[in-house]
């Protein structure tokens, strides 16, 4: 057990703090979060900054592309850019983190040399079209249709939950092609262009009144045949591939948010006075800021946990389920103190008299979706019972 | 930057489990509890093993291994229950004579509030206490103590102690007295951690052969995701108590003194709350003194109140913010 950096990778942190320095200057401010033209070319602007330097795909193979990090520089990588508070995947995440290792694992090298360059470049951005709004939790129950017609397959359904959907070029989406198989044995992987004819994108107004995600309409979409990843009907082990490239970074710049929530929040309460004294003076509401530092503390000692276990065997294991349980619950025991200590200022979506208070409340809306997106606590405590624990399946 | 343990390590923790297997399984520690005082014997096997001669120097007599290794040792015994003040004999090891081999018990005597108590009064040879200005070495006999009748841990058989305590004598600098807090700190966080993760085990294995509406209730998510929960708590402490370990080697970046309030504060909540859920789970038999389940979470309110409890220490890390 060593948690010191070695030469190796110090250097690698050393040459990219100075990278970092000499470039960010001339990004630009980051556009609001609602200016989604202006945040597409601001995330793929430093996409291809990235690619200039050679940081593109940081933890892509070098064969394809990437830069062969090792999971710790990936970590450095993380690590530093938010430290830098410059970008990091963006938009294009699904490209960057899921999409494009999947290529690299399964795709035809046609495929691999249209489309692996498109995302280093930040040419090309992606979106996922996994869920349904009957295929959630059990997703290998979906029922988007895609039916064989010559050299294309025909497409028709409802995909739900994708990111970025109205701003994405391409779908890494799953589609029912066989209908009498069991559920996971008749689903094909495909790569669909989003701007075919026959789809329909529309914005999904979350609990925030923002429009992240989207719902995605197919009627009669014809995509080529040669657009399917891997073989007719093994579009299940395709998409399960991809899990098998996670090694422990999912989380680390959320970690690291985070810890300087916790921090920026701590600094609020000695600035907020009530009854003639600051908040921080509540020694209550001090104590469970400190339990809750802690806490992260324990989650950036976990990362670093699975991480180095990924490094020694090429899995992160059960540590990423309890990461992601324990995490998803902190950020919600963090949104409810910040309510707390806001007071009525909580009650505002943006800053209020001045008072930085609108990040505050956007974590805290946004912690509600981390015990339900990339798997439900509820799932994750399952996967925990029975595939670490040995207890057994009750269906 | 590697977090996983060396293969030396993995050893020594394999070593100690399968020496704790032999000699301290539960049966033999339900035995020491129904005696009411410590077995010398086994306690001095201890000493052999080397448990509280880790870290000392090759050249006296220790390991030379350092607080992560300790920790590994101490997770151990925290999971097998082993009673006794461990982590003050250990922590005397360079200062009171016997204290590495086992042949001395040492006790450490904590100030508390609303009452100070001592932990296996009739037990001690020696004591020290952290002081402000060192580490002071009191003679137990010096000490006016009540005995407590029903302690909560009766594996932690208490005095209460009445009137004042004397100075005592200087042996240990202000230094020295810091370090062995910082270290004991960890080492209690790390049987903590043995404590939740043996509760744990306890709970699953149970929870895998009780059957109740024609089934067995590890199959309820309602059961089963009490497990998951223990599970998640337990192997969050763990980073966070091996951190604290590296931290305290100086393999670190870390702060460690942060790292070893945090240690303690995840170690402390999770060794409660897996010790509840460890008899949540075994139902009515959960609360009888036959089963083992209420033991863990006895011996986890008594770590709790050593060298502060989590309140304190939550407290001390906002300080740090």
């Amino acid at each position: 057990m060593d948690l010191r950096y070695t030469a190796d990778e110090q250097q690698f942190r050393a040459d990219l703090r100075e990278w970092l320095g000499d470039v960010l200057p001339g990004l630009g401010p980051e556009p609001h979060r609602e200016d989604w033209d202006a945040r597409r070319a601001w995330d793929t602007g430093w996409q291809r900054m990235l690619f200039d330097a050679g940081y593109a795909g940081i933890n892509w193979p070098k064969d394809f592309g990437g830069r062969g990090a090792t999971p710790t520089e990936h970590l450095i990588f993380i690590e530093e850019t938010e430290r830098a508070r410059a970008p990091y995947v963006g938009m294009n995440f699904v490209g960057l983190l899921h999409a494009g290792p999947t290529l690299i694992a399964e795709a035809s090298d046609d495929q691999k040399a249209f489309h692996l360059p498109g995302i280093l470049k930040g040419e090309h951005v992606w979106c996922q079209g996994f869920s349904e709004p009957n295929a959630g939790s059990d997703l290998a129950s979906l029922r988007c249709r895609a039916v064989r017609d010559g050299d294309d397959y025909v497409l028709n359904g409802q995909k739900i939950w994708t990111s970025y959907g109205h701003m994405a070029d391409y779908c890494e989406m799953l589609v029912r092609t066989d209908t009498e198989a069991p559920k996971h044995k008749g689903i094909s992987w495909l790569i669909v262009p989003m701007d075919t004819p026959g789809i329909d994108i529309r914005p999904l107004e979350t609990m925030e009144g923002t429009a992240e995600f989207c719902e995605v309409f197919f009627d009669d979409v014809r995509v080529p045949v040669v657009n399917r990843v891997g073989d007719e009907n093994d579009g299940w082990r395709v998409a399960m591939v991809t899990l098998s490239f996670e090694r422990g970074t999912a989380f680390v710049s959320d970690v690291l948010e985070s810890m300087e929530l916790v921090r920026d929040l701590a600094g609020l309460a000695k600035t907020i006075t009530s009854n003639g004294a600051t908040r921080w003076e509540d020694a209550g509401l001090r104590r469970e800021i400190g339990r809750i530092a802690a806490e992260f503390d324990a989650l950036w000692a976990l990362t670093k946990r699975n991480i180095s276990q990924a490094q020694r065997t090429g899995l992160v294991g059960v540590g990423g389920n309890v990461f992601k349980i324990a995490w998803s619950d902190l950020r919600q025991h963090l949104g409810d103190v910040t309510m707390r200590l806001l007071d009525r200022a909580s009650l505002s979506l943006d800053d209020v008299s001045e008072l930085p208070t609108g990040r505050h409340v956007h974590a805290r809306f946004y912690a509600l979706s981390m015990t339900i997106a990339a798997g439900t606590s509820q799932v994750n405590r399952n996967i925990v019972g029975e595939r670490v624990l040995g207890l057994p399946k009750d269906r | 930057m590697d977090f996983e343990l060396t293969d030396d390590q993995v050893s020594l923790q394999e070593g100690v489990r399968a020496f704790l297997d032999g000699r301290f399984p539960l049966d033999a520690v339900r035995g020491i509890e129904a005696a009411g005082h410590l077995d010398r014997a086994r306690w001095q096997e201890l000493g052999e093993t080397g448990v509280f001669s880790i870290t000392l120097p090759e050249a006296d007599g220790g390991l030379g291994l350092g607080v992560s290794e300790a920790a590994l040792v101490f997770e151990e015994l925290g999971r097998a229950l082993v009673p006794g003040p461990l982590v003050a004999t250990f922590l005397a090891a360079p200062w009171i004579d016997g204290a590495a081999a086992g042949e001395t018990i040492v006790g450490r005597f904590e100030p508390g509030t609303p009452v100070s108590v001592l932990e296996h009064p009739a037990d001690l040879d020696a004591l020290f206490t952290l002081a402000d200005d060192g580490v002071r070495r009191i003679d137990p006999a010096t000490i006016t103590t009540v005995p407590v009748e029903r302690p909560v841990d009766a594996l932690t058989p208490l005095a209460i102690v009445e009137g004042a305590v004397p100075k005592g004598d200087l042996i240990a600098d202000v230094a020295a007295a810091e370090r062995a807090r910082l270290v004991g700190l960890v080492l209690t966080s790390a049987l903590q951690l043995g404590v939740a993760l043996r509760a744990t085990e306890l709970a699953t294995a149970y929870a895998k052969e009780r059957e109740q509406f024609g089934r067995v209730i590890g199959s309820f998510q309602a059961v089963k995701h009490l497990c998951a929960d223990m599970l998640v708590r337990a192997e969050v402490a763990r980073a966070a108590v091996y951190a604290a370990a590296v931290a305290l080697d100086g393999r670190s970046d870390d702060d460690p003194v942060r790292a070893a309030l945090a240690a303690k504060v995840l170690a402390g909540d999770a060794a409660i709350a897996n010790g509840k859920s460890g008899i949540q789970v075994h139902g009515g038999i959960g609360f009888t003194w036959e089963v083992d389940a209420q033991r863990f979470w006895k011996r986890a309110t008594v770590l709790d109140t050593h060298f502060g409890n989590s309140d304190e220490h939550a407290e001390a890390v906002a300080a740090l913010l």
